[in-house]
């Protein structure tokens, strides 16, 4: 069972060409981090300042004006529910569709798969509060902008997340139904489906948290909800207005996450 | 037992239904509440026309093209920072708020300061960063290493947690010491997941750095604020036009880098 | 490793005990002495303690009470810095294999040398050239191709990954080799193979393995002595010969498996 005796044996760890990769992302990495150092423009009185400037901020915020709940933050908050909750159910009625042919398991058609893709892309690339000052161009200040950047940037996330799913999808009880000779209709309700839906939960519950935190700040494009509040009073230098502000949307973010914690555990 | 007596096959789910008529109506209820009516899409969509009008075709003028780049440039260089510094405070912040591996004080503590990073939203600590730091990439960066830990090291120290203990404790069981144990047994298990984590985020920054300009904080956002606000859609559209593809360049490459780390 | 003489004794162990659970002891009172050679097995029911008195000696298992003698030195009241060096002349073999996967085989089987080396080499997989060359003799010893080196752990079969595993024990170098239930992952054509290995690893480099099993065949074929168990006590100590179908009523319980 032992060799015969040869020359020593060495051990490498990567072959030349794992090397020369990982080699080339070590100095890419370098070049990059310290040619963003060099170029970056940081003004040194700035930065002087910092500690100064962010006690002063500290001490404005605070005691917050509480009187301004009841009159403006109590309406704009339940605008910002609204609009990330609809947001995401019209997110999740485009996208469904889409990812059924961006799945490649399903939809056998590469064209169809790459213009899904694409779509997707497209949707991820563009920051919702991009979206906002588009849809603020064209539908004007508003909920109802919101609720479409909402939509739409969801879109990307809910379409690649559930389009993956779909593809993990085991390929054997999709062949056991094909094989018993149920429709297409069928194959999709009781083969897909339940190997998909824990997974279709989870990014639904993702997202809709995500775009709690991200309906907050679209009004300050004009797009409706806190935003519009804190776009105010930030404008006005209300320091004590802005505190509260930060202190509510703190507040529901963390209810958020307690919610969808609630629901993953009960539902996955 | 006789067919009257047999429990039904596929009993109703009260709740379920329950819960799905809910949704329902919460829908009809949420869009009348924001006054979301049909005609003010189509309004709207009449408007839309005539703004796409105005942004095609998109504005190449060579001087507009000059600002545009100096403005990617920097939101590059704001996403490359911010990854580079965030991910790095994330491996300590991540590995302390691994339930199996730190003692409970530390892991509620690290776990508590995550759940604070990830509570806002980058443009409202990019605003914050602004009035302590001044306008420019500085505050964008800082905003984005907040941002960045939020998110890396809170999954971080998921894949921690679910690393095989079996594992490490075979490790443990050849007499190595604290150190060895954590590059032969633990690091090859969270390794791959961390590299893939870390480029996932850069991505990430790279769509948020785009954004943060608008309330200062430095890159692009500030140009295309400022033609958004002329009414200059032509360069708006070239703006988004340029982002777009960086971002899939970006994420074409951040794919290959997860497939040579696996 | 020099051939010890007969009936030396390696390992002492006096009145160990373990409750995992307050007035529910899972060891009771066991005392055994252990030869430095020759291969022990040890049977019993499940939840009869096997595992726990071989992880209690190398204390990846606290003892309750008791004594475990090596060296001099009592493995039970060990910790830091001593139980590491005790650790590293213990070699275990898992019922899992407990490799780490995304490894490949060779750093697995020169995880067996952590013990002895500093973690710089660890991390730059520098380990001494005398190291590497005895990894590939053991993987060579243990009956996997050359080839096998440079393969990540989670593509090998698991008759190959125990092999690994068993490599991994041996560079070592231990004076002690434990083996939790090696077999009662593998099909039964591999866990002979197993088995044989253990025995001639035992044979030719002279080093002394506790084996805990279920199966009481493969015990009474490659044990030179049979402990079996039964509700956390010994009551079967001796060779295989003298394991009558009475003394395994009393272990096991009951006829049925007979």
């Amino acid at each position: 069972m032992s060799a015969p005796a040869s020359a020593p044996r060495i051990w490498q760890r990567f072959t030349p060409g794992e090397r020369i990769a990982r080699s080339l992302l070590y100095i890419v990495t370098v070049v990059a981090v310290v040619w963003s150092i060099k170029t970056i423009e940081i003004i040194p009185e700035f930065l002087y300042d910092a500690p100064e400037q962010t006690a002063d901020l500290f001490k404005r915020m605070w005691p917050f004006d509480w009187a301004f709940y009841p009159k403006a933050i109590h309406h704009a908050l339940i605008e910002t529910f609204h609009i990330a909750t609809l947001g995401t159910i019209l997110a999740i009625v485009l996208a469904l569709p889409l990812s059924f042919l961006a799945a490649r398991n399903f939809t056998a058609n590469p064209l169809l798969n790459l213009v899904a893709q694409f779509i997707f892309v497209s949707s991820r690339s563009v920051n919702s509060l991009i979206w906002a000052l588009l849809f603020v161009a064209v539908f004007g200040p508003g909920a109802l902008s919101g609720v479409l950047s909402i939509a739409f940037r969801s879109i990307g996330f809910v379409g690649k997340l559930f389009g993956e799913a779909l593809e993990e999808a085991q390929r054997g009880p999709i062949e056991a139904l094909t094989a018993a000779g149920a429709p297409k209709s069928m194959i999709l309700v009781k083969g897909y489906w339940p190997q998909v839906e824990p997974a279709f939960w989870s990014v639904v519950l993702l997202r809709w948290d995500i775009n709690i935190r991200e309906s907050a700040v679209l009004g300050l494009v004009g797009a409706g909800g806190i935003g519009v509040a804190l776009d105010a009073a930030l404008n006005n230098l209300y320091w004590d207005q802005v505190g509260l502000i930060l202190a509510v949307i703190f507040t529901v973010v963390v209810l958020t996450e307690i919610v969808t914690s609630f629901i993953r555990s009960r539902i996955i | 037992m006789s067919a009257a007596a047999r429990p039904p096959a596929f009993p109703v789910s009260w709740p379920v239904r329950i819960a799905w008529a809910g949704l329902a109506l919460y829908t009809l209820y949420a869009t009348s509440i924001l006054n979301l009516t049909w005609a003010r899409f189509l309004t709207g969509l009449d408007n839309g026309a005539k703004f796409l009008a105005r942004m095609f075709p998109p504005n190449m003028a060579a001087d507009k093209l000059d600002l545009i780049a100096t403005g990617m440039a920097e939101s590059i260089q704001i996403a490359v920072l911010a990854t580079f510094f965030g991910v790095l405070l994330s491996l300590p912040l991540g590995l302390a708020a691994a339930r199996n591996l730190a003692p409970k004080w530390l892991s509620w503590s690290a776990r508590g300061l995550i759940a604070i990073f990830r509570s806002f939203h980058p443009v409202i600590v990019s605003i914050l960063f602004v009035k302590a730091v001044g306008f420019g990439a500085l505050a964008g960066i800082l905003a984005l290493i907040v941002s960045s830990m939020g998110f890396v090291s809170k999954l971080f120290a998921e894949v921690v947690e679910e690393m095989n203990p079996k594992q490490v404790e075979a490790v443990r069981a050849t007499g190595a010491s604290f150190w060895n144990v954590l590059v032969m047994a633990v690091m090859p298990q969270v390794m791959a997941r961390f590299v893939g984590l870390s480029v996932y985020q850069l991505d990430s920054n790279l769509r948020n750095s785009t954004m943060v300009g608008i309330v200062g904080g430095g890159g692009i956002g500030a140009p295309l604020f400022t033609a958004y606000q002329r009414f200059d859609y032509d360069v708006v559209l070239t703006i988004l036009l340029i982002i777009i593809a960086l971002i899939m360049v970006a994420e074409l490459v951040s794919g290959r880098i997860r497939r040579i780390f696996q | 490793m020099t051939p010890p003489a007969s009936g030396e004794s390696l390992l002492t162990i006096r009145n160990l005990r373990k409750e995992y659970r307050p007035g529910q002891p899972v060891l009771k009172d066991i005392s055994l002495e252990i030869d430095a050679r020759g291969v022990t097995a040890i049977i019993g029911p499940s939840g009869t303690g096997k595992s726990t008195l071989i992880r209690c000696i190398n204390r990846l298992v606290d003892p309750t009470a008791g004594e475990i003698l090596m060296d001099g030195q009592d493995l039970a009241k060990l910790s830091g810095q001593p139980l590491r060096m005790a650790r590293r002349r213990i070699g275990m073999v898992f019922q899992e294999y407990n490799l780490v996967e995304r490894l490949t085989v060779i750093e697995n089987v020169l995880s067996g040398r952590l013990g002895y080396v500093p973690a710089w080499r660890a991390f730059l997989r520098k380990f001494p050239d005398g190291d590497v060359a005895r990894a590939f003799d053991l993987i060579d010893a243990v009956g996997l191709n050359q080839d096998f080196a440079t393969r990540r752990a989670d593509a090998l079969s698991g008759g190959q990954r125990q092999r690994v595993g068993i490599a991994r024990a041996i560079m070592q170098e231990p004076a002690l080799v434990l083996a939790d239930e090696p077999t009662s992952s593998l099909d039964p054509k591999t866990s002979v193979e197993i088995m044989e290995l253990l025995a001639e690893i035992s044979r030719t480099r002279h080093v002394p393995i506790i084996v805990n099993i279920h199966n009481v065949e493969l015990a009474k074929r490659y044990a030179s002595r049979i402990i079996g168990m039964t509700g956390g006590e010994v009551v079967y100590d001796g060779p295989p010969g003298g394991l009558q179908d009475s003394h395994l009523k009393h272990i096991y319980g009951g006829e049925d498996f007979l």
